[in-house]
């Protein structure tokens, strides 16, 4: 149950998208919700859907694990749907009824964004391992340092947090499993007694994971971890050729929706 | 009474995706109730995710449990039934303790299953006194004790249910060798009381050795020996290339027998060791 949680999650691969540079990939991603956010006509999200398909396709990410990852966001795409049908101005769908068809319509055209949306940054996070990826965005964010943000820092935590997710579900799944053998009962009651059900899991968590900071820190400081000053990289990050087509195919593709969106299509 | 009968048991975690791996296959064996169980094998091959199958935590892939004669995943009833029954002690079980004394968290199990106060408390002080839990210890919180005095408490947690089955995942992991002792001497008690089944994951062969009364050997997720602790360690080169070890005194005799001493291939206690060397003695032979 809990393993099914995939946020943040990678799966290793060996395909053209997995092999992008990450700063390539978080470029992508940039211009990809500019581009989505851009769509307005049914045309240019019909691009942007074929921009998203072709990409997952060439992935080999199975739709299985995108429905999967999705799942928390269907309360928000639901809500967000029914809002848009019953709040929209327009023409009845019947005479005297609330429903409109411009709100069908928009309705749609927000659950297709929400969803899209959802679907390219789990491409990113599916393809990318999150040290590529916090390696990737601090050479991106580099610029700040010279307005003194903690760009190496911010990473750095960002990494670890990612880094520690499926550890912390793995321990939640043990915690779970050994209060669920001392009979402890989470699916049944009221929302009260099954929040109150989360205490024993809760505690546990804490504590650990407190105690798994405090020996990550100590672990790091060991071995002379301070901070991004002067720190060199084992594996340097170099664009090819490749990169810099996949950029210009993104760049091509917004170009794409901007000229629909002008043509009002 | 608390027979276990597993028939073709197999789980495979993660199941299409490029995670998917088979941890167990096609298991089948029968616990009958009373037996002390010690379960050896290497990481990975398969122990954990067995004896979680044992009380329905996990859901076989294919095949059935049955406790009783009952398939213990046949409901959602009974798959929480069991848990009464059949308890399990995982590996480091001192990281779920939560309540704000040691007296509650050993009463977490008890409360569960609907016991009245005074059943609870009865049990919480027999559960304490099993696990050599002192009664000044019951009111403080777990998170000042030791780490050998935490583990009790969560072992204590789980005895007070007082469940046919007990399960635990390598009680002794991480402790001191008087804490290992305790732990293993305090599970026998258990068992001398209340006659319950009780199986052990252990990696440390000197103690399934001496403890159980028949031991299963798992490798690459299935059973590769079933036997008396006299028949899987008379047979030490086979234990040896699964990769485990042996107990010590199988290794001495073992060490004798290359050097051409004559001594018998079933030894697994100090007892028996130097029953054997004082044999061999006595017949003018060293």
């Amino acid at each position: 149950m809990l393993k099914d949680i995939t946020l943040g999650q990678f799966f290793p691969g060996n395909t053209p998208v997995h092999k992008l540079d990450p700063r390539t990939k978080i470029l992508l991603v940039l211009l990809y919700i500019i581009m989505l956010f851009q769509a307005n006509g049914w045309a240019a999200y019909a691009v942007v859907a074929v921009f998203t398909i072709t990409s997952m396709c060439v992935s080999k990410i199975k739709p299985k694990n995108i429905f999967k990852g999705m799942k928390p966001m269907i309360f928000i795409i639901v809500l967000t749907g029914i809002l848009n049908i019953f709040y929209t101005q327009g023409t009845p769908v019947l005479p005297g009824w609330i429903i409109t068809w411009e709100g069908i319509d928009r309705a749609a055209k927000m659950i297709l964004r929400i969803t899209l949306l959802v679907t390219g940054t789990f491409l990113l996070t599916y393809t990318t391992s999150p040290m590529a990826l916090t390696d990737g965005l601090e050479i991106l964010l580099n610029p700040l340092k010279k307005i003194k943000v903690p760009v190496h820092e911010m990473t750095i935590m960002m990494s670890m947090a990612l880094r520690f997710i499926p550890t912390l579900i793995e321990e939640t799944d043990k915690i779970m499993s050994a209060q669920k053998a001392r009979g402890a009962d989470f699916e049944t009651g009221n929302i009260i007694r099954r929040a109150k059900a989360m205490l024993p899991i809760l505690v546990p968590l804490f504590v650990s994971a407190f105690r798994r900071a405090d020996e990550l820190a100590v672990a790091m400081e060991s071995r002379c971890y301070h901070g991004g000053e002067g720190r060199t990289r084992m594996k340097k990050l170099v664009m090819s050729g490749k990169d810099w087509i996949a950029l210009t195919i993104g760049v091509l593709f917004l170009i794409a929706v901007i000229v629909l969106k002008k043509f009002g299509l | 009474m608390s027979e276990i009968r597993v028939e073709n048991l197999c789980h495979t975690y993660s199941m299409d995706t490029p995670f998917e791996k088979t941890a167990i296959e096609n298991i089948n064996v029968v616990i009958p109730h009373g037996q002390f169980v010690g379960l050896i094998g290497h990481t990975g091959s398969g122990k954990s995710t067995f004896i979680q199958h044992l009380n329905a935590l996990l859901e076989p892939s294919s095949g059935k449990v049955f406790v009783d004669g009952k398939d213990i995943n046949e409901s959602k009833q009974s798959r929480r039934d069991v848990k009464w029954q059949v308890s399990l002690v995982f590996q480091y079980p001192e990281y779920q303790l939560f309540e704000e004394t040691v007296y509650a968290d050993i009463a977490f199990g008890p409360k569960n299953m609907g016991l009245s106060e005074k059943e609870v408390d009865e049990r919480v002080r027999e559960a304490a006194e099993f696990t050599g839990v002192s009664e000044d210890l019951l009111q403080k919180s777990p998170l000042e004790l030791s780490g050998g005095q935490k583990r009790r408490i969560a072992i204590a947690g789980v005895m007070a249910m007082r469940p046919g089955v007990l399960i635990l995942d390598e009680p002794t992991a991480g402790l001191d060798p008087a804490g290992c002792r305790q732990i293993m001497d305090n599970i026998k008690r258990y068992r001398e009381i209340s006659g319950a089944t009780v199986i052990v994951v252990s990696h440390n062969m000197d103690d399934a050795a001496e403890f159980a009364q028949r031991i299963l050997v798992f490798d690459h997720g299935s059973i590769k020996m079933d036997g008396t602790p006299e028949e899987v360690f008379s047979n030490p080169e086979e234990l040896i290339k699964i990769g485990l070890s042996v107990p010590r005194p199988t290794a001495i005799a073992m060490a004798l027998r290359e050097r051409g001493l004559n001594i018998p291939g079933s030894i697994y206690t100090h007892e028996q060791l130097k029953a054997a060397v004082l044999e061999l003695k006595g017949a003018g032979k060293c």
